[in-house]
Parts: structure tokens; C-alpha cells; sequence
């Protein structure tokens, strides 16, 4: 969309396209390439388009040097450096400049090594992380098991406040074999804990830190100036162990500017070289501007119509089945998203993870069937309240449109629009029919076990499936790629047919820069290139 | 003189410390009020029961609200501001690295806004009825009609983004010479002068035209004194009183009522401070930011009455 053309290298591990450009840069012929790409499993065909892209991207060799000024979407006094407290995309940008997970997600949200040289199990359960060698924080001390069973241990502690402390719990103990290895016991069978490891939360501190605001830690930049709220400046890491990559940039200067209009004003006026989420409005202005540019990134954000299970009228299943053919998508698409969305199938793994099951027929927009359901399930004659609020992503403009859907069979629907402050802890859940928004998880475990497991906190619907329980176990347990396949589509299928949720369409991110801003291309991992926009890209000035 | 003086400061302060404590007690009750507590802000859609409930202990706040309150009392005594619930950093500390951007930020305005202000007033009242009067009238009233968010959009959209004369975010790490304190500072202060202007030329205007129309300043007028000795010397000391104070409640709003013009220009100040410690429950904060904007309140109404008392003869001499 918008004249972006497809980018094979996007489809690369980080780790791997730097490979890819670094052989190329050294002079590697063609056949060495494809050498190359062969051991990373990638077959000629695409192989060839893929040392082409290569070439394209290495007629702009990263520059080093220069000074860039980052604005994100969002800041105040909550800003932090603690990992583990992370929650906004301004806390996972600056900690992605300061430190480094155990392993790193690539495009396809598939684990690669980051700070552990290998990570071994037995039956996924036991694991064994060997550390790479070498590697020193910002304040000269090497990396070792300490630091790991540290950061690891930290988040079983309330007092941590740790927002990733529901995927820790599964970490029965945790102790250092030796200097450079760690064993990590689970509770039960997780072959899905290298995932785990590569997302934000889990990004390796210093053994014994207390006071975070230092951001100490082995990442590409080290930390200049932090004052939540305000502002922080990172200068490159001279001596960052990743070879033969980034970071390119000398300083970046981050900030959040939470009003839309102000921060394209900002990179407009040239005062910022890349802004956070771009509202699809403001993409046309931008678009218009030759020395700007915008990046799409598909992601597995969704906000989803939430329908609860244990009350009335979510209790009849043919209310929910009713109501989910009542949503029209591909006019949620354009009118809510201004067709910066890909159209969702009502379960949540989005189509770029490598489990997504794209075969499941689309449930299409379908007032008959609605018609018949919703008639079935009594509600028809009743006004039907539907709670919306800014605090879920595009809910509001959803709400308007199922409403004028609701009309044309019939159906009164009452909107409540509710404030953002308070949403989550006063009506996500609470009330029988609202929106929930849901960020992007790094995997199918996660996801199913934090929104659809009979006994998850947020369980948005209350759905309660005892097979669904007992796959979601058999599949994180499975060490047998096809066969975890397999199971997980089967899930995708109970939730797509029977769970309270009707999800319409994925939203992609969106944000902005100046041409003169290199190296950026769009992550799974969410929108900034993940958050990790800062070791990537250059300034061509 | 002096008794005059001492008596209203000494009332004014006993005043002032009654109801900072009543500000204190009505934001510690409503903070409690709004839905939700620090520990579900922090963790957000991570709030599962069990992590709320550890890390209300963790931060002490598993102790009844009352218990909180005197023990926050407590230590306000002894200058303890406590500690944010968000970030740990001591609340003096958040408040320190701010508090002197919004004082900058007021007394720039101050500087500019007051005597265009006062100008405004003065000449308007010794043309009043005239074309120009009826002119500052609507001017005032028109500029202060215009919502700031929309006076500082556009005024970015014209300066910053087509014509490019100065930046759209006045941030002050920029500044290296003086040009810079004039690029950075000209938008906000120009966006809040449109705010301020009106109100202290209105009041000026009032305050003057009363005085001229009394049967001292037909006196003087009468015995033959020039028209620019009238205003200064016979009719503006009994005006001083309703001015300085139109004055100072301006700039008590230039120090805590600033969040839209920081908002846009992204400038660290104070009141985005008081308005994140809300947004996240974050009751020291609130609290302290809650006595500050209160307690310079008082201050400045205070001067306002001192300065009227030391200008105007009567007053000086009771």
C-alpha cells in the first residue's frame, strides 16, 4: 500500500540480514551467497531475489555517525529503564538501546541467539543457557550466569512490579552451573521458553542493580541522560560485542511527544528525524512530502468485541456466533483504519507468525446469518449496550459501524462511550458486551495462555474449553515443529468457532521519518522496528 | 505602615497554612476516590489480582487510607515529601528539575504579557469611548475567546512547519545564545500572552476608569496637572489594588495551569507533572504539586495586597 513495494531482506532474522550485508560488503561472490543462505535453509529461487535486495541495500552502506532525535507516542514520570517494569513503546525503545535479551525475535517472531550462545532442553523442560563469552556491560564488568539468575529471578518478586510476572511463574528455579550457564527448571514442559527470553521484559541487568535509571546493561548504546518524563540520550557503545552491524549513530536523543498532531508537526518542521505512530490522517500529509517517509508495520495488535460468556445474552452461543458475522470488516478496514489493517479471522495469531493457520475459511460480513442467529438467541426487539472507549484503539469508530450494521436487521444497539482513564480496571471484562484491546505477543503459547486458557486472568470472555486446556499444554510440551503445528491450528479453530471474541482485523503501525533516515524496515515484533529501531539505522546526511 | 503590613501577612499566613491543609486533605480524599490505585496503573492489563495485591504491599499501600494520610502529614512537617509510588525518585527531586522550566516560561511571559497588558489597560482608559478603546476591547476579548490549543497549532503549523522560522517543540537543551532563547520561547509565550493579556487590561481598564471619573482626580485635573501626571501619579496608586491582583492570578495560571501550551511544545514543566501523577495515581506527586500550586497561590495573592497597600497613600497611612 502507498507505493511501498515488498523487501525480501525483511523476512531475515536482524542476525541474519547483517550476515547477508556483511558478506556482501566484503565481496563474497554470488555462489558464496547462496552458499550461505543454503545453511540458513533458504532454497535458491528465494535466495536469488534475496542477494539482489542485498545488493540494493549495500549500494547505501550504513554511515556512521551523526546525531538523530527520536520522538515515541507516549512519556511520563512512569518512564522507566527496569525492564521488567516496561510497558509503553517508550520504555521498550530505550531499553532495546541498553540492553540485550537472551535470545532476539526475528520478522517472524522465531527465536534467534542474542547474549546465550545455545539454549538446550530436556523433554522442554529442564533448559540449559550458555552464555556467550565476552560480552561486558556499559560499566566495563563481563557478562555472567550471576547476572542472568538475577535478571530472571527479579521478576517473581512482587515488589518488582514486574509486568511479565504471569510468564515468570513457570520458572520453578533458576540457578547458575557455571560462570557462563544457567539451568532453568519449569514447571512443565515450555518449548516455546526461548520466545519467552527474546521479548522486552526478560532483557538481562546487572546482578544486584537497584537504581535502573543508570541503564547499564550490554546493548548498543549507553545511557547519557534519563530523566523520565523529559527525555533521555543514548551515545553509541564503542565496544558492543555484535560484530559487523550497528548501532551507526553517534547520539540519539528520545522523547515522547503523546499528542499526534504535535509530533508530525515536530518532524515536519524537520525538529525530529522519527516519530511513533502516525495516525492514517496524518500518513496522507506526510506521504505528500518527499523528504519524509512512512513505515507500515503489519503487527498482531487487535481490538476486539468482547462478549461475556457467564452473562446475558453472550451465554447463548448463537448471540456471540450472531454478532461476529454482524462485524464488517473490510469496512472496519477502510473506515476505522483507513485500510492500514489487515483483515482478522476471530482468533488472534496474526498471519506473519509462523503458526497462524490460513486455511480456516473467512467468516465474512453476513446480515443474513446474523439475522438468524441474533433471532435465535432472543435479542432481537431488546436495545443491546455495547461499552466503547478511546482507551481501546479504533473501538469507538467499531462500535458506530456495528451499530448501523445492528440497524439494518433490526437490532438497537445503545453505545456507552467511557472514558480512557480507568478503562482497563472498571469495564475491560466487566461489562457483558465491550472492546478489549490486545498488544502483540510473541507467540501462540503466550497468547493462548494469557487470553484464552480456561483459567487465565484474562480470559476476556470467560471461555472455558477443557480440549483447548489440554492441547495448549500437548503443544507447548511438543518439540516436533509439525505436529505443534498442527495442534495449534486445531486451537485456532475452537477459538474462531466458539470463543466470546470477535476479532476483525489486525491493525498495523505506523510510523514516520525522514528520508534522510536510513536502515529502517518493519519487524514483527511490533511497530519502531520492534522498538530496536536505534541499532539499525543511519543518518544520511 | 509596617503594622498594617505585619498584621495582613501574619493573618494571611495563619490563612494560608489552613487551607493548604484543607487543599491537602480534599486531594488526598478525592485522589482515593478515582477508580482505580497506583498498583493497577503500574501493571495496566498485567493487574492480575494476585501481582495488585503484592504490589500494594510492596508500596505500603495495603495500610488504611487515614493511617496514610497523617503519616503523609507527618512527614510534610519535617519537609518529606515522600518518594513517587511510580519511579522511586524522592518527589523533591521530580518536582526540582522542573519547577525552575515553569518558572522561566511564566516570568518570560510575565515580561512580555504585563506591560502589553497594562499599555493596553492604561491608554484605554484615558481613551475611553474612543475608536481605540472599542478596538482593545474586541481585540482582548477575541484573542482570549480563541482556545489556546488552537492559537498554538496553528501558530506552529504558519512558523514552524511552512515557514520554518523557529522550532515546533520548544525544548531547552537547544539553547546555546540568546537567538535561541527567542526561537524557543516564541511560540508558547506568544500562545499563553494570547491567554493572559485580556484578562489584567480588562481589569486595568475597570480599575483606572473608576479612579478618573472620582472627584480627587477632577481635583487635580482642575489645579491644572498634565494628563500623564494624573494617571501615574493621582489615579493609577488607588487603581494598584484590583491590577495586582488581576496580575497575580495570571501569573499563578502561567505556573500550574499551563498543560495544554506544555503539551504541544513539548516543554517539561509542572503541570504535565501534576497531570501524569494523576493519570497514574501517583498520590505523593499529586499531593505535593497540589500544595505547590496552592501555596504560590497565596504567595501572590499576598503580594498583590502588599503591593496596594505600599502603593496607595490612604492604605499606607492606616
Amino acid at each position: 500500500m502507498n507505493g511501498q513495494t515488498f523487501d525480501p531482506l525483511s523476512l531475515l532474522s536482524i542476525a541474519e540480514r547483517d550476515r547477508l550485508l556483511l558478506a556482501a560488503r566484503l565481496g563474497a561472490s554470488r555462489r558464496d551467497m547462496l552458499g550461505l543462505l543454503g545453511g540458513l535453509g533458504i532454497g535458491v529461487a528465494f535466495g536469488s531475489s534475496l542477494i539482489g535486495a542485498a545488493g540494493t541495500a549495500l549500494a547505501q552502506t550504513p554511515k556512521k555517525g551523526g546525531r538523530i532525535r527520536v520522538a515515541g507516542f507516549g512519556t511520563s514520570t512512569a518512564d522507566t529503564l527496569d525492564p521488567a517494569k516496561g510497558s509503553f513503546s517508550t520504555d521498550y525503545c530505550r531499553c532495546s538501546m541498553f540492553y540485550n535479551g537472551l535470545t532476539d525475535l526475528d520478522a517472524t517472531l522465531t527465536p534467534q541467539m542474542a547474549l546465550a550462545e545455545s539454549m538446550t532442553s530436556e523433554a522442554a523442560t529442564v533448559w540449559t543457557i550458555k552464555l556467550r563469552k565476552g560480552v561486558q556491560f556499559h560499566d566495563g564488568k563481563e557478562l555472567t550466569s550471576a547476572d542472568v539468575v538475577f535478571s530472571l529471578q527479579r521478576h517473581l518478586d512482587p515488589a518488582t512490579a514486574s509486568r511479565a510476572r504471569a510468564l515468570a511463574t513457570q520458572m520453578k528455579e533458576i540457578v547458575a552451573t557455571g560462570t557462563h550457564e544457567v539451568k532453568v527448571t519449569l514447571t512443565g514442559p515450555n518449548a516455546d521458553f526461548p520466545v519467552v527470553l527474546g521479548t522486552h521484559h526478560f532483557y538481562i541487568v546487572q546482578a544486584g542493580t537497584t537504581d535502573f535509571s543508570k541503564g547499564i546493561g550490554t546493548g548498543p548504546f549507553k545511557c547519557k541522560e534519563f530523566t523520565p518524563g523529559v527525555r533521555s540520550i543514548a551515545v553509541r557503545n564503542e565496544n558492543y560485542w555484535k560484530q559487523g552491524a550497528g548501532p551507526h549513530v553517534d547520539e540519539i536523543e528520545f522523547f515522547g511527544i503523546p499528542d499526534v498532531g504535535a509530533r508530525v508537526n515536530a518532524l515536519m518542521a524537520g525538529d525530529v528525524h522519527l516519530i511513533g505512530n502516525v495516525n492514517p490522517a496524518s500518513a496522507r500529509m506526510i506521504l505528500a512530502r518527499n523528504d519524509l517517509a512512512i513505515m507500515e508495520t503489519k503487527s498482531g495488535n487487535y481490538t476486539n468485541l468482547v462478549m461475556r460468556l457467564d452473562q446475558a445474552p453472550g451465554n447463548n452461543p448463537d448471540f456471540v456466533l450472531g454478532m461476529k458475522f454482524l462485524m464488517n470488516r473490510s469496512l472496519i478496514r477502510r473506515n476505522a483504519f483507513q485500510n492500514y489493517a489487515e483483515v482478522a479471522n476471530d482468533q488472534p495469531i496474526p498471519p506473519m507468525n509462523r503458526y497462524h493457520a490460513k486455511d480456516i475459511p473467512q467468516r465474512p460480513y453476513d446480515p443474513e446469518k446474523a439475522k438468524f442467529h441474533l433471532n435465535k438467541a432472543g435479542v432481537m426487539g431488546s436495545t443491546l449496550p455495547v461499552v466503547t472507549s478511546p482507551a481501546a484503539t479504533g473501538s469507538v469508530e467499531m462500535g458506530l459501524l456495528l451499530q448501523q450494521a445492528a440497524q439494518g436487521i433490526g437490532l438497537k444497539i445503545e453505545l456507552k462511550q467511557v472514558p480512557a482513564d480507568g478503562y482497563w480496571s472498571n469495564f475491560w471484562m466487566k461489562v457483558p458486551v465491550g472492546y478489549g484491546n490486545i498488544n502483540p505477543r510473541p507467540s501462540a503459547d503466550v497468547l493462548f495462555s494469557l487470553f484464552y486458557a480456561s483459567g487465565a486472568a484474562w480470559n476476556e470472555s470467560g471461555w472455558k474449553s477443557e480440549k483447548f486446556d489440554q492441547l495448549l499444554l500437548a503443544a507447548r510440551a511438543e518439540t516436533d515443529d509439525a505436529k505443534r503445528r498442527q495442534m495449534y491450528t486445531d486451537m485456532q479453530v475452537m477459538v474462531h468457532e466458539s470463543a466470546g471474541t470477535g476479532i476483525p482485523v489486525f491493525i498495523n503501525g505506523l510510523d514516520a521519518h525522514s528520508a534522510k533516515l536510513k536502515g529502517m524496515s518493519p519487524m514483527g515484533t511490533g511497530s519502531l522496528m520492534g522498538f530496536a529501531f536505534a541499532e539499525h539505522v543511519w543518518l544520511d546526511a | 505602615m509596617t503594622a498594617a503590613i505585619g498584621r495582613l501577612l501574619l493573618t494571611r499566613f495563619l490563612l494560608s497554612l489552613a487551607t493548604l491543609i484543607f487543599v491537602a486533605s480534599a486531594v488526598f480524599a478525592i485522589t482515593n476516590l478515582l477508580p482505580g490505585d497506583v498498583a493497577q496503573e503500574l501493571l495496566g492489563q498485567a493487574a492480575t489480582p494476585e501481582a495488585v495485591a503484592g504490589l500494594r504491599t510492596a508500596l505500603g499501600l495495603d495500610v488504611p487510607p487515614l493511617q496514610r494520610y497523617i503519616a503523609w502529614l507527618g512527614n510534610l512537617v519535617t519537609g518529606n515529601l515522600g518518594n513517587s509510588l511510580v519511579n522511586g525518585q524522592p518527589v523533591t527531586a521530580l518536582i526540582g528539575s522542573r519547577i525552575g522550566n515553569s518558572l522561566l516560561l511564566a516570568a518570560i511571559t510575565a515580561l512580555v504579557a504585563v506591560p502589553i497588558a497594562i499599555g493596553l489597560g492604561i491608554t484605554a482608559a484615558v481613551w475611553r469611548g474612543s475608536l481605540y478603546d472599542r478596538l482593545v476591547g474586541a481585540a482582548t476579548v477575541l484573542v482570549v475567546s480563541v482556545p489556546e490549543f488552537l492559537v498554538a497549532s496553528t501558530a506552529v503549523l504558519i512558523f514552524a512547519v511552512h515557514l520554518q522560522w523557529v522550532p515546533a517543540l520548544s525544548q531547552l537543551g537547544r539553547i546555546t545564545g540568546l537567538a535561541d532563547v527567542v526561537r524557543v520561547f516564541a511560540l508558547p509565550v506568544m500562545t499563553l500572552t494570547f491567554v493572559v493579556v485580556a484578562q489584567m487590561a480588562r481589569m486595568t481598564r475597570a480599575a483606572l476608569v473608576d479612579v478618573l471619573s472620582s472627584s480627587y482626580v477632577e481635583m487635580a485635573r482642575l489645579k491644572g496637572a498634565g494628563p500623564i501626571r494624573i494617571v501615574v501619579w493621582h489615579a493609577l496608586p488607588n487603581a494598584i489594588g484590583p491590577i495586582a491582583n488581576a496580575v497575580a492570578f495570571s501569573l499563578s495560571f502561567l505556573l500550574g495551569g499551563v498543560i495544554i501550551v506544555e503539551t504541544i511544545f513539548s516543554y517539561p514543566g509542572i503541570a504535565k507533572l501534576m497531570v501524569d501523577g494523576v493519570a497514574t495515581r501517583d498520590l505523593p506527586l499529586v499531593q505535593a504539586c497540589a500544595m505547590l500550586f496552592c501555596g504560590a497561590y497565596l504567595v501572590l495573592v499576598t503580594a498583590a495586597d502588599v503591593a496596594a497597600i505600599l502603593a496607595n497613600p490612604r492604605l499606607r497611612k492606616g
